[in-house]
């Protein structure tokens, strides 16, 4: 009797655990996509794309608590702001940097980054903040005899649809077998007719605006402040080269896996910390420097 | 016929390599000025000799950096992994008694980074410069995990408290005013700067650029290209440890602060102002980076870090090359490779041999 109890309590704590890691797995997935296609299509390193996040969550952080606007609303909205964010600096100064070596686009990134940074200490302050969630957001939810965050279970929902979404793009539309053509070969894309860098253009901004809506979203789980860029850098970086680059699924699984693997890490064995984490990293690229996922070997 | 050939050229060849490092290996007045001016900084600004010290350290730390950035082309993002390490060392060496006397304990901490350096340089030999960042900057985050999990030994967040030094040499104890520091950070940053310029104008050296260059075409011509990559990384990692080493000793104090990201990215950037690939860069571009750190941080102290980042956007758009054309007559006459030198290259083709 006891250990049937303590059986099925050990049980409900571990499938506890596997919703909290599917939820920021996706999470992670919706923060990082943009990031895997940029680096795939330009073998550009953007380092600054957690800024991009960072912009999209505080611009929710400011119309949701300061100026009411309903949360659903100011999710749309992160998305578009931090996409013309995105595009606005691929335009003006990103494009110029494609051509230089890894070193100068990792300065340069990284400048961006510590820029942003300084930037939203200075206007909105270097604490954590929060985001006010609807009242019907909060608590918990039995799904399945599982008692699961609801807000836990939106994100899921959300980037589930997002993923589902961004699949169809990728295989049916025209524009995505165009991405597709222009991430295997960007040579033969262009001689083909495919106008590479526009589509680089228009990726980089959705990828900022997805950065941005999961900057958005995820600010309740990962905490928002203005040090997110350069704490979460490690994270995307991870999710886009042990996924691979070559497609979205190789990324998605390898958020899924960081995500689990992160939050199970934390609770089972609080000690190693996210020692866990990076040394499965180091492991994966000395195994597979072109990551766990990818098909065949990079250019 | 051939092998009267080889053995005509050889001694030849031999003797025009050994003549090109020669030559390259001359002192230029400019750097006996430059070291001078150094010294004199000891006599000449003895209330500013705090600030100096950290100067030593950042210029080590970067020369550290340069022999791997700027001769072998490794990027690394987790440099910080090395002198963290090196800085610990020192710190519990001291603290538990164990070496009490500062020069020894650099040279044990250097040694110490330096074999972390060997093991981890198989880890950057693998994939592209982003594998490499990456796993540079997995390196120094796991060691910074390592630090902050086992706080029984090292004090987890709150930093290495009670180090205590002895006197260097038993002779000169750490001053309040930090001069014995200065002197001693100086004396170390000048030997090891002489052992590092002695490296790089070796065949040994001279092997380096050939890989950093074109590694497939050394590999044909017999440079073993992994062997002399993990030859570098290692006396890198050993120059970075001495450099974190040398702030733990003249801090008295050691943090987890020695292993972040934004400590690998300063040095980054400290060796990107004064220019890769001729080791003066490194201290040149220490000294503009904590003077301007200093200048700007006292007119807003937070907020620095957005003026090192558009500096650090400015520099890559304008362009390093472009960037290095002001330093470019420092670096010319720094690098003796003059109008001499530059004949004897075009005289010895196969100027990238081994030397033998």
């Amino acid at each position: 009797m006891v250990r049937g109890t303590r059986w099925g309590a050990a049980k409900a704590r571990m499938l506890t655990i596997l919703f909290d890691g599917i939820a920021y797995g996706m999470l992670l997935f919706v923060l990082a996509c943009g990031l895997a296609v940029t680096l795939g299509l330009m073998n550009f390193v953007n380092l600054a794309h957690g800024s991009f996040a960072m912009a999209g969550g505080y611009v929710t952080l400011i119309l949701v608590n300061r100026q009411g606007v309903p949360f659903f609303a100011a999710l749309p909205i992160a998305f578009l702001v931090s996409a013309a964010l995105g595009a606005i600096f691929e335009r003006a100064l990103y494009q110029h940097v494609y051509a230089k070596s890894p070193l100068d686009q990792v300065l340069f990134t990284i400048g961006l980054v510590f820029m942003s940074v300084a930037a939203v200490d200075f206007v909105m302050g270097s604490q954590q903040q929060y985001i006010q969630l609807p009242a019907f957001l909060q608590g918990q939810v039995n799904l399945f005899g599982l008692n699961v965050g609801k807000y836990r279970l939106l994100i899921i929902a959300i980037c589930g649809l997002l993923t589902i979404a961004l699949q169809y793009i990728l295989t049916y539309t025209r524009f995505g077998s165009r991405l597709r053509a222009a991430v295997d070969d960007p040579r033969v894309a262009s001689g083909l007719g495919i106008h590479v860098n526009g589509i680089f253009a228009v990726t980089f901004a959705f990828g900022s605006g997805l950065a941005g809506l999961g900057g958005a979203l995820g600010a309740e789980i990962l905490g928002l402040d203005p040090t997110f860029p350069l704490k979460f850098m490690i994270y995307f970086l991870i999710v886009v080269t042990v996924g691979g680059t070559s497609s979205i699924t190789g990324p998605f699984l390898a958020s899924l896996v960081l995500g689990i693997g992160d939050v199970a890490g934390k609770y089972y064995v609080p000690k190693f910390g996210a020692f866990i984490i990076y040394t499965i990293m180091i492991v994966v690229l000395i195994w597979r420097p072109q990551g766990l996922f990818a098909r065949g070997t990079a250019r | 016929m051939r092998h009267e050939d080889q053995a005509m050229t050889t001694p030849l060849l031999t003797s025009g390599v050994s003549g090109y490092l020669a030559d390259r290996a001359r002192w230029h007045p400019l750097e006996i000025a430059f070291w001078l001016l150094a010294i004199a900084s000891i006599f000449v600004l003895p209330n500013k000799h705090l600030i100096l010290t950290e100067i030593a350290v950042l210029a080590l730390f970067a020369l550290s950096l340069d022999l791997i950035l700027g001769y072998s082309g490794i990027i690394s993002l987790g440099h910080a992994a090395y002198f963290g390490f090196g800085g610990y060392v020192a710190g519990l060496l001291a603290k538990h008694g164990i070496i009490t006397e500062p020069v020894l304990a650099l040279v044990v901490s250097g040694l110490a980074a330096s074999v972390l350096g060997f093991v981890t340089s198989f880890l950057v030999l693998r994939g592209s410069d982003l594998t490499r960042l990456m796993v540079t900057l997995g390196v120094s985050l796991v060691l910074r995990e390592i630090a902050n999990q086992i706080d029984w030994l090292t004090g987890g967040a709150d930093g290495l408290q009670g180090v205590v030094m002895a006197p260097i040499l038993g002779l000169f104890p750490f001053d309040i005013a930090g001069h014995t520091a200065y002197v001693y950070g100086l004396i170390v940053v000048f030997v090891l700067f002489l052992l590092a310029r002695q490296i790089v104008s070796s065949p040994f050296g001279l092997s380096l650029r050939a890989v950093k260059d074109n590694p497939l075409r050394s590999s044909a011509i017999g440079i073993s290209v992994n062997g002399r990559l993990v030859g570098i990384y290692t006396v890198a990692a050993g120059y970075a440890g001495i450099a974190g080493a040398l702030l733990t000793q003249t801090t008295q104090f050691v943090s987890l602060d020695v292993f972040s990201v934004e400590r690998s990215a300063d040095v980054l950037l400290a060796l990107v102002i004064g220019g890769t690939g001729y080791l003066y860069g490194g201290i040149i571009g220490a000294v503009i980076f904590k003077l301007m750190q200093d200048s700007i941080a006292s007119l807003t102290p937070q907020y620095w870090q957005f003026w090192i980042g558009l500096l650090l956007v400015v520099i890559v758009l304008v362009g390093r090359e472009r960037m290095a054309n002001w330093s470019a007559p420092v670096r010319e006459l720094f690098s003796r490779l003059g109008p001499r030198a530059a004949r004897r290259v075009e005289a010895t083709p196969a100027s990238s041999q081994d030397g033998h």
